[in-house]
């Protein structure tokens, strides 16, 4: 049985998720808000920016720590969720949901290399113990 | 569930905002069982607190309770800790991290007779019952006896859902609330008897990473961060639980030198922009450190990253701003206020 989600994660925890127009939206993964806990303040490159995959974007900070953002995708900022910068707990309500981050608009595809559903869920498995 | 001080503990059962929230505006419940407790007894008890804490135990009627700190010769603090008076004696609340050392440190002090201790931390469990609906939540549980009659930092015997229990208004929230002591075999029961009568008051059970961001908002300090042997009270501003004038007592010489001549300033910072100061950053004035962070999170009823530390006597005076680092890269550095404690008051 294959997964048809088109979801993707990358091993540092974030989510890319295909919207059509050759855009995508991005997020934190259910497993990494619960890692860091409340969501205090996140820190999001404005539209226009410029997102290179696997490069740093911004950094979500929590009450326990301080996290660093990594891109799954290239593309270009189109869109910056502002509800969960002004309220971020709604990245620990709804991470994969009405708490993602940022649309891009790709440039080149979505990386061969990021993990489906399952396949990051058995990896956070892992990565948690 | 997380390891503190050698026991399993909830960092939280829901999450840090909501149970921060729930105690400033409604009820929040704590199970802060790992606490300490040692009886105090016999005729020549009194004679023995007054020499082992600063604060002045003389003053203290039945029903009363005192928060004080207890020190090495050097100054230096073994422990902060509470003591209730009784009838036939008195009982100590001390920090579970510090429970072994704190008692050999006062077995040591024991006189030849005349006094016994007695540690009852395994049989003693402690609620905290926590937030403005305290009150009313605790009210109609507690048979017999006029909560409300009893005043902040006073203490009772009475039954709670029929529970034999301490019933103290004392807390580490900066809220009004009780702190129940009871045998620990009936805990668990009135955990969630409580908690049960109290759901539809919008009570919530509160984990420790609540306790954390509650206590630094109303500035109370915390064991192995903000105090520790190698710090004295003068110096970490609880210079009002010192007793000079109270007689001997351990610490007392070196405690009046540093009143006459503080070690160090305790001070509050509250963050102008965003970010949140973390235990161990240091504190910078024009670039240079002039001291270091020893609590820091975000207060969620602040509204700003708040933290406390110490620093250089005179170095950061009230509404002076200072700076902290609050990245790896030391070039990230934020401002902040240097502000009076506590950081939250309580509405009255």
């Amino acid at each position: 049985m294959s997964d048809l989600s088109p979801v993707r994660f990358t091993r540092t925890h974030e989510w890319v998720r295909p919207e059509g127009a050759g855009e995508a939206v991005i997020g934190i993964s259910d497993h990494a808000q619960a890692q860091l806990g409340d969501v205090i303040f996140l820190e999001l490159p404005a539209a226009g920016a410029h997102l290179a995959a696997g490069q740093r974007f911004g950094a979500v900070e929590s009450v326990k720590a301080a996290s660093d953002l990594y891109s799954p995708v290239s593309g270009e900022v189109v869109e910056v969720n502002q509800a969960a910068v002004s309220a971020p707990e709604v990245v620990n309500q709804d991470p994969e949901g009405a708490g993602w981050l940022l649309r891009v608009r790709l440039e080149g595809e979505i990386p061969a290399d990021l993990l489906d559903p399952q396949a990051y869920d058995a990896f956070a498995e892992s990565d948690s113990h | 569930m997380v390891p503190f001080a050698g026991y399993q503990m909830p960092l939280q059962y829901s999450s840090i905002r909501a149970e921060h929230q729930a105690v400033r505006e409604r009820a929040g419940l704590f199970d802060v069982s790992h606490m300490g407790e040692v009886r105090v007894a016999g005729p020549g008890a009194l004679a023995y607190l007054q020499r082992l804490v600063t604060n002045d135990v003389g003053k203290l009627e039945v029903g009363q309770a005192l928060y004080t700190v207890m020190c090495r010769d050097d100054g230096g603090i073994v422990d902060d800790l509470l003591v209730y008076r009784d009838p036939d004696g008195y009982m100590c609340v001390v920090n579970a991290a510090r429970h072994d050392d704190d008692l050999a440190w006062m077995r040591r002090q024991l006189p030849p007779s005349g006094v016994e201790l007695e540690d009852q931390s395994d049989q003693t469990c402690l609620l905290a019952l926590q937030g403005p609906l305290s009150l009313q939540i605790l009210g109609p549980l507690a048979d017999g006896a006029e909560l409300g009659a009893i005043p902040y930092y006073h203490h009772q015997p009475g039954r709670v859902l029929g529970v034999p229990v301490r019933i103290s208004r004392t807390g580490y929230t900066g809220e009004d609330g009780f702190e129940l002591y009871c045998d620990r075999h009936a805990a668990e029961g009135l955990f969630q008897g409580i908690l049960d009568h109290g759901r539809s008051h919008g009570l919530l059970p509160a984990g420790l990473g609540a306790r954390d961001t509650l206590r630094l908002e109303a500035g109370f300090r915390l064991y192995g961060q903000d105090i520790t042997l190698e710090r004295d009270p003068i110096s970490a501003g609880l210079g009002w639980v010192v007793k000079l004038d109270k007689g001997d007592f351990m610490g007392r010489e070196a405690l009046a030198r540093a009143k006459a001549q503080p070690q160090l300033s305790f001070i509050g910072l509250r963050l102008l922009g965003r970010g949140i100061p973390r235990p161990h950053q240091a504190i910078l004035a024009d670039g240079e450190p002039i001291g270091e962070i020893t609590s820091g999170s975000y207060g969620f009823s602040v509204g700003a990253g708040i933290a406390m530390g110490y620093v250089r006597p005179g170095s950061a005076p009230k509404g002076s701003e200072v700076e902290v680092p609050l990245r790896a890269d030391p070039a990230e550095v934020g401002a902040a206020q240097v502000v009076s404690l506590p950081f939250y008051r309580r509405p009255t």
